[in-house]
Order: structure tokens, then sequence, then C-alpha cells
């Protein structure tokens, strides 16, 4: 990428405050010539020490401390959390009460790609400031975007007690488990949900996509009947395939001067990719045959290793969380107890399950009368940041000839395909380009 | 039926982080005066939740805490339907659409309610943790004597203005 008739030329791209992303950090790429000397997402969210100050308490009450982590993603805390506490106490929750966490997470699913699809990465591709200026132009997508959004969230309210931190999940299930009679009052809005994101797939199928293919190490959970999202062996396209108790082995976090929050990377092979693009390239063939289908009708394929193409595979994602709740709900038979007994026992138990941005990975150690001692979470943000990193040097070194306004716009774009919640990770966003 | 002027009020906040709390404070105050006719929410902000929870309502009135610089305690209006707000206001982080862009997009696709009265709170600090500084909670008051006096008045005007007998 060097050329020797250009003088060398030091260019910054500087965004100072990254809009249409979770929490507060900033994106820094220096320049030189034809070369990107450095690229650094900057994270300076002040970190939250959720993990320090659960300590000491209860082990019951640790789903509903770390569902504070996220206004976004609060049932991927609950449940990490609840599995962890489970595989801790020897007990593991199956039958209707697993099919409910199964459906409150699909409601999750649902409202977070809606609302990352439609209100904070569809105006990027269109070329719209945000969802308000869309929404002038194509008031039937926006319309469309924000009525799924709320279907998700009626789906995480009828069964968690409200849309944002959930009240009624607990360790062993819920505290109350709805009717069947309750749960069919959300299928003809889930039915018309399905059909809705099957649409959003052929509207994201026609935006334009940057030639950008890069070659990732995926990981992910997967399951052996279906596309994981409790629980499952986290495997990647590079030969990773353990229990989630031997994550740590494989992956390690590090400090960076530049970041607030922890960077992950793959002992001996670095940066690696997790969410949507790694469930969707992994586990394609457990999707559910209508998701399956419609991926494949608008030309999407069985892998994808352009990130840009993420807004696609959320969409493929939303057909397949509609589809599944439906079926959850069809078949439920409502549980005697909505929860097991869990007792507290000394030992050691991990929990991991796929966030909508990823494998969120939890692991506490409690003592006899279920007082945490030790506490640890990897969330996926963390996890993606070495890749938003490599994605931006790559995708700038391959873009120098943009105007200024356009590179710096695309990058933005560019960290957005990951749906960083920089609030988990620790909080986003500026982007500084500086060319030398 | 005569006098019925369908009013919402929705605070939004998370008490569990300080001054944040001044939008859920001033609807439990109200909630307590049983102001007769007046439905009283509480809201986390997220922007979808915000505008179902408005729907069907004639007049709306949100609280909120906000961040404009201004000192601790202050009281701002708006009248949504002749203003727009300023977004860098109403900072909260549900992935950037919370009571702004909520209020911005509904305008855009015609979703307003009748009349939309917003009132924000200048808040002091937003650390982790249960309760209001002193200058906020008298701001709280003051919001909730001044909404119990608007409704007053709403409610006569509205009828007046619609006729309703």
């Amino acid at each position: 990428m060097s050329t020797t008739s250009k003088p060398k030329r030091t260019r910054t791209l500087k965004v100072d405050y990254l809009a249409r992303v979770e929490g507060e950090g900033a994106l820094y790429i220096k320049i030189k010539g034809d070369t990107v000397t450095d690229a650094e997402l900057r994270i300076f969210e002040p970190p939250r020490f959720f993990e320090a100050f659960m300590r000491g308490r209860m082990f019951t009450e640790i789903p509903d401390i770390t569902a504070r982590i996220c206004g976004i993603c609060p049932i991927a805390y609950q449940m990490g959390a609840s599995y962890a506490m489970e595989d801790a106490c020897g007990v593991s929750v199956v039958g209707p009460i697993r099919d409910l966490r199964h459906l409150i997470y699909c409601g999750e699913w649902i409202e977070s790609h809606a609302l990352h699809v439609f209100m904070l990465h569809a105006p990027d591709f269109l070329g719209y400031q945000d969802v308000i200026a869309l929404a002038k132009d194509h008031p039937d997508i926006a319309q469309m975007g924000l009525r799924l959004k709320k279907i998700g969230n009626d789906v995480m309210t009828m069964l968690g007690g409200r849309e944002i931190h959930p009240i009624n999940p607990r360790v062993g299930g819920f505290y109350r488990a709805p009717s069947r009679k309750e749960l069919n009052t959300l299928v003809e809005d889930l039915t018309w949900a399905r059909q809705a994101s099957i649409d959003t797939l052929k509207f994201t199928a026609t935006l334009p996509f940057p030639d950008f293919e890069q070659d990732y190490e995926f990981v992910a959970l997967r399951h052996e009947d279906e596309y994981a999202i409790l629980e499952g062996r986290l495997v990647s396209n590079r030969g990773l395939d353990v229990p989630i108790h031997e994550f740590l082995d494989h992956a390690y976090e590090e400090h960076v001067p530049h970041s607030t929050s922890l960077h992950a990377a793959m002992k001996g092979r670095g940066a690696y990719m997790v969410g949507p693009l790694a469930r969707y390239n992994l586990n394609f063939d457990k999707l559910v045959p209508i998701a399956q289908k419609a991926a494949l009708e608008v030309g999407l394929g069985r892998e994808c290793r352009n990130p840009f193409k993420s807004i696609m595979v959320r969409s493929v994602e939303l057909i397949h969380a509609c589809d599944v709740a439906l079926d959850l709900i069809e078949n439920y038979e409502q549980p005697p107890r909505p929860y097991i007994d869990v007792k507290p026992r000394a030992g050691t138990g991990v929990g991991c399950t796929e966030a909508p941005r990823g494998i969120c990975w939890h692991r506490y150690t409690i003592d006899d009368t279920g007082i945490v001692q030790d506490a640890r979470i990897v969330p996926p943000t963390s996890q993606n940041q070495k890749v938003m990193e490599s994605d931006m040097r790559h995708f700038v070194e391959q873009n120098l000839d943009l105007p200024h306004d356009d590179l710096q716009w695309q990058c933005e774009q560019g960290i957005r395909n990951y749906d960083p919640c920089i609030s988990c990770s620790c909080h986003f966003l500026k982007l500084h380009v500086e060319r030398e | 039926m005569a006098g019925d002027v369908s009013i919402k009020i929705i605070g939004v906040g998370n008490e569990w982080r300080g001054d944040d709390g001044a939008g859920v404070a001033v609807a439990r105050a109200l909630r307590e005066k049983a102001l007769p006719g007046v439905i009283v929410l509480e809201a986390t902000g997220e922007g979808a939740a915000l505008m179902a929870a408005w729907q069907g309502a004639d007049v709306v009135i949100l609280v909120d805490a906000v961040r404009s610089g201004a000192g601790p305690g202050k009281i701002h209006r708006f009248d949504a339907r002749d203003e727009h707000l300023p977004t860098d206001f109403f900072h909260y982080s549900t992935h950037a659409f919370s009571v702004a862009e909520a209020v911005e997009l509904a305008r855009v696709l015609n979703r307003l309610p009748p009349r939309l009265i917003v009132y924000g709170i200048e808040g002091k600090t937003y650390e982790a943790g249960a309760g209001l500084s002193p200058e906020v909670a008298q701001g709280v008051e003051q919001v909730v004597e001044r909404i119990g006096a608007e409704v007053a008045r709403l409610k006569v005007g509205f009828d007046s203005h619609t006729n309703i007998e």
C-alpha cells in the first residue's frame, strides 16, 4: 500500500463523538502516506466496577444487578448470570421454563435488532444523519421499525414485567409464568412481525454495500438442536470447539492504554469476531427454514464476510426470532411452578448466552451460603474491539482516495456494523483521523 | 361525557441514578394527589415505549431530568407541538433513542398527541445510587405544583376549546 510518487502526508480522521452508538468513546485513525499507522477505538466511559461490587452479594441478587449493566440487552446479563449460578449449584432448567427463557430472549433480539437496523444503521446507508431525517422521506420504513421494536418490547414486558431491566426472571426460572392465554395475545403481532422481518431483509438487501470482505475468526455458541441463544459449545471457524467452561483457556483479555474497556483476543491467533455475522457463518444450518430461505432468496449466501452486510444478517435473525417465538408460544404448556429450587453450594459456575451483539460470558464463584466470592464477565463489545480496529485500518487503507467527509462517514458506519454497546464493555463515539 | 379530556402524565427516569429520578419523583407525587381524570405513568425513557404510552391521550405532560448546563433544579418547559426539543438536553443512552428523539420522530410521523408539554428539571448528579440532590428535590416540588395548576387550566381550556358539553 505504499507509493513513492506522492509525498508522505499525515492525515488524521477524528470523530469526536460517535452518534448512534451506546456509551461514550472516540475513533482515532492516523494515516502516513498510504498506510494507516494507528487505528484506535478510544473508550473513555468510566469503568463501572460491576465485577467488584458483586462480591459479597447473594447469588440470587446477581441477575438483577448485572441486568443494570445494559439498558438494551438486560436479558443477556440476567440469563448469563442465572445459567452460571445454576451451573455452580448443579441444577439445570429445562422444559417450559427454558422455553420461556428462550422466548424472552427472542423478545430482546427483536427489540435490539429492530432498533439497530432501522434507527441506527439504516440512516448510514441512505445518507441521513439520523432516523428522524430518514423518517421524513421514508415514513413507512420508520413506522415498520418502530412497530417491530415495540413488539419485541411487548414480549419482554409480558415475560419480564417491563421492557427495560425486567424484574420477573430469577435464578431457577421466573417469579411468575404467564398463562397460555396471555401468551396467545402476542401471536397476531408476532405473525405480522415475522412477515415484516422478511420485508426488512428485502429492504436491507437493496442498500449500497462497500466491497469489503475480511478474513475473520468467527466465534459463537453452537447447539445441536437450535440456532444457539441460551447455551451451547463455543466454536469457531479456526478450530475452536470447547465447552463454555474452557473459554478462558483459549481467550484472554488485556488492558490497552487507549480504552477503559478490556480487549479480548484468542491465544496465539489474536482478534476474533462475535455477534450476528459470527453466528450466521457458523450456524446457518440451524436457522429456521423460513429464515434460511429468505436469506438465500435475497442472495445473501450461506457465508458472509462483509461486516457492512451485518444489517442483512440482523434482518435474517429478526425472521428467526419471530418464528421461534411463535413456535414456542404454540407449544407452550404453563409449568406447575415458574421456577426450580436452586440451593447454594460452594463452587464456580459459568454461563454464556448469545446477546444480540454476541457471546456474553459470565463466571461466578460462590460459597456454601451463596455469597459471591468472585465474578468475571466478558461482554460482546470488548471481544469485538480488536476486529473493529482492524476493520477500520483495512477499510481506510482501501479507501484513501475518498474525500475526507465520506471516509469519516463510512468509518462511523463501519463501527456501527458491530452495534457496539460501550456501556456494556465498560460506554461511545468520537472519530479522529490524522493524515501525515 | 362532559369535561372528559384524557390527560397522561409520564415521569421519565431511573431512580437509581441520582437526579435522573426527578421525573419519576414528580410522577409519584402527582399520583398521590389523585387528580381526577389524569393517568400517571412512570417510564424508563425508551422511545418506542414512550410513543406507545402517549397514544390515545389528548394531553401528555412528560417530565424528565435534563442536562443543559443551567443551575441544578432549574425548570425548563416546552410546548412540544410548537417547538423542537433540544436533543442534547435529554441525553440518555438507550442507543440514542430517548425522549427528544421519540418526540422528534413522532413529529415527523405525525404521531404526536394533540398536546404535548415537556418539563425538564436540571439535574446535578447522575451517579449510581438513590436520592435526589436538594436543589432537584425543590425543582420536583415546583414542577408538581405547576403541573397541578396546568392540569386544572388544561381541563377548562380544552373543554372550552373543543366545546364539549
